[in-house]
């Protein structure tokens, strides 16, 4: 799915852009919830986005923005990244430093009681996801997104495992292998948006607030079940 | 006798650094606690997969400590090792010892379980920033053999305070990965001087994306620690208003640089050329009169 199909199934006619480029996006929607209707800050990527430090940059001078002008009101990350940008350039001016100021952005505007949501609607590649959508109070995907780390090919030459052998495994292991289901299981996801979307939206703005409890639902899901205990003894040993 | 930092293996590194004898373990190599997820790909474990935690005195003073083993898997970040450094994180929330350390040696998301890796350094970043909220103080230090890249980049410029080495490299992708996607011309990982141009110690330092800069040596390490231990530390809206408008700053100055002589010039170093040469007093003497400071 792309921006244009999107933002009318999330907002209909109330969606208001207040800034538009290729591959970023800003603006705000109303959504109806049972306590009437709601307006939440979108900061989106779009025609899968590589994330470089001027992105970074944008998107974190946006939430920056958000808790100056709306105190208090939801955010929404809408992704479709393919990661970090794979520039010398980006390095050279510290893209990881660029990209944890933008968690840190987003972990402050938590603190002063914005809600936090993402809504992965493209593919979300590791770097382009991990500080801004990964960030949020409960993830989402649409069902025919992507996320992974990188593609099996790639991961093949790295690990030098053969492809097949890869292609093979990823059958029945959600570990390694891309895709919106394997992320849920892990317990990252919290569900799998389908059908109405303003509706799933309208929901995820009123539920309890809680801390991240994704290794928890890891093991709940049985796509991770060690993480949550081997914490818990880590938290536990005398 | 120094002792290269850079050499030392992780629990070699801990042992110096913090103070002698002090350090106990959590989920030691004894318990067997390994990923689950390597034998599948035939893959050896390691008893501790590659992290070891625990709790130690630095400087007479109780402080959580992690060291990352770049020998195993890259130092990389799995589903064990991500929970152990996550559990030592919360545990930080309730003990709240003088400082939590991480001595970080990882290229990131273990691939072997992606996915596992990939949420466990989410959980990670957003521990350490919720932890830093309450007044955790969270120092790292870099100047491990396997550098610190990727998810562990992300994590690493988390922490309050950064001290790194000449020797340590600093950075999202590693050049390798940047070579593949985009050719020799884009990034020569084989060029060691450029390598460490782009993502180390000194360069970091200049930048403002470390705090300290100290010899490959392990009780400089140790001594730039116990230093910190009296920074200060927290996240607030104000410090983080001040970084973006640094951050934004660095991008105006900077952004048409293709090396890092250019932009050490335009910080006002008077022979860039010369900065790879010089040893680390001189370094500083000529770094500390013009660097961005963090």
């Amino acid at each position: 799915m792309n921006r244009e199909q999107l933002l009318p199934q999330l907002f209909g006619k109330t969606w208001k852009p207040t800034q538009s480029a290729e591959n970023f996006f800003l603006g705000s929607g109303e959504v109806g919830t049972e306590a009437g209707a709601e307006t939440v800050q979108v900061i989106g990527t779009a025609g899968a986005a590589e994330v470089g430090v001027d992105l970074a940059l944008a998107m974190a001078g946006a939430v920056l923005d958000t808790m100056r002008r709306h105190p208090g009101r939801a955010i929404l990350f809408l992704l479709d990244t393919q990661g970090q940008r794979l520039r010398r350039r980006d390095e050279l001016l510290g893209l990881n430093g660029y990209m944890a100021h933008l968690a840190k952005c987003v972990e402050i505007a938590r603190s002063r009681g914005h809600r936090i949501l993402s809504l992965v609607y493209g593919q979300a590649v590791s770097g382009g996801y991990l500080t801004t959508g990964m960030m949020a109070d409960a993830c989402y995907a649409l069902a025919d997104a992507e996320i992974k780390v990188m593609n099996l090919p790639a991961m093949a030459r790295i690990t030098k495992i053969p492809l097949e052998r890869l292609e093979a495994l990823a059958q029945q292991s959600p570990v390694f292998s891309p895709g919106v289901a394997n992320y849920r299981r892990m317990g990252h996801l919290l569900e799998v948006w389908q059908g109405d979307l303003a509706a799933c939206l309208g929901t995820a703005l009123h539920r309890p607030l809680e801390d991240d409890r994704r290794s928890a639902l890891g093991r709940e899901r049985g796509g991770r079940q060690c993480a949550e205990t081997v914490a818990e003894r880590v938290r536990a040993h005398a | 006798m120094s002792r290269s930092y850079y050499e030392a293996s992780a629990r070699e590194r801990l042992a110096g650094v913090v103070d002698a004898g002090s350090f106990h373990e959590f989920v030691p190599p004894a318990a067997r606690v390994t990923s689950p997820h390597l034998a599948q790909l035939d893959q050896p474990v390691a008893f501790d997969d590659g992290v070891v935690v625990g709790r130690a005195t630095l400087a007479g003073r109780p402080v959580l400590v992690a060291a990352q083993e770049g020998g195993f898997l890259g130092g990389a970040i799995g589903e064990v090792h991500g929970a152990k450094l996550l559990g030592l994180i919360e545990r930080a929330r309730t003990e709240r010892p003088a400082a939590l350390l991480f001595l970080f040696d990882s290229g990131g998301v273990r691939l072997h379980e992606a996915n596992a890796g990939l949420v466990a350094v989410s959980e990670l970043i957003r521990a350490i920033l919720r932890a830093r909220r309450d007044g955790v103080r969270c120092l790292g230090l870099i100047g491990g053999a396997g550098g610190c890249f990727g998810g562990t980049g992300l994590i690493a410029r988390c922490c309050d305070r950064l001290v790194m080495s000449e020797e340590g490299r600093l950075a999202m992708s590693g050049p390798e990965v940047i070579e593949t996607a985009r050719g020799v011309e884009e990034f020569d990982s084989r060029d060691r001087a450029l390598v460490w141009r782009v993502t180390g110690g000194k360069h970091r330092y200049l930048l403002g994306e470390a705090d300290r800069l100290v010899e490959d040596d392990v009780d400089q390490f140790r001594a730039a620690a116990a230093d910190l231990l009296d920074s200060e530390a927290g996240l607030t809206l104000a410090a983080v208003e001040r970084e973006h408008a640094r951050l934004q700053q660095r991008w105006q100055r900077f952004a048409d640089c293709d090396d890092a002589p250019e932009i050490w010039q335009r910080l006002g170093v008077d022979n860039p050329a010369e900065v790879p040469l010089l040893p680390l007093d001189q370094f500083l003497a000529v770094a500390d009169g013009c660097r961005s400071a963090p």
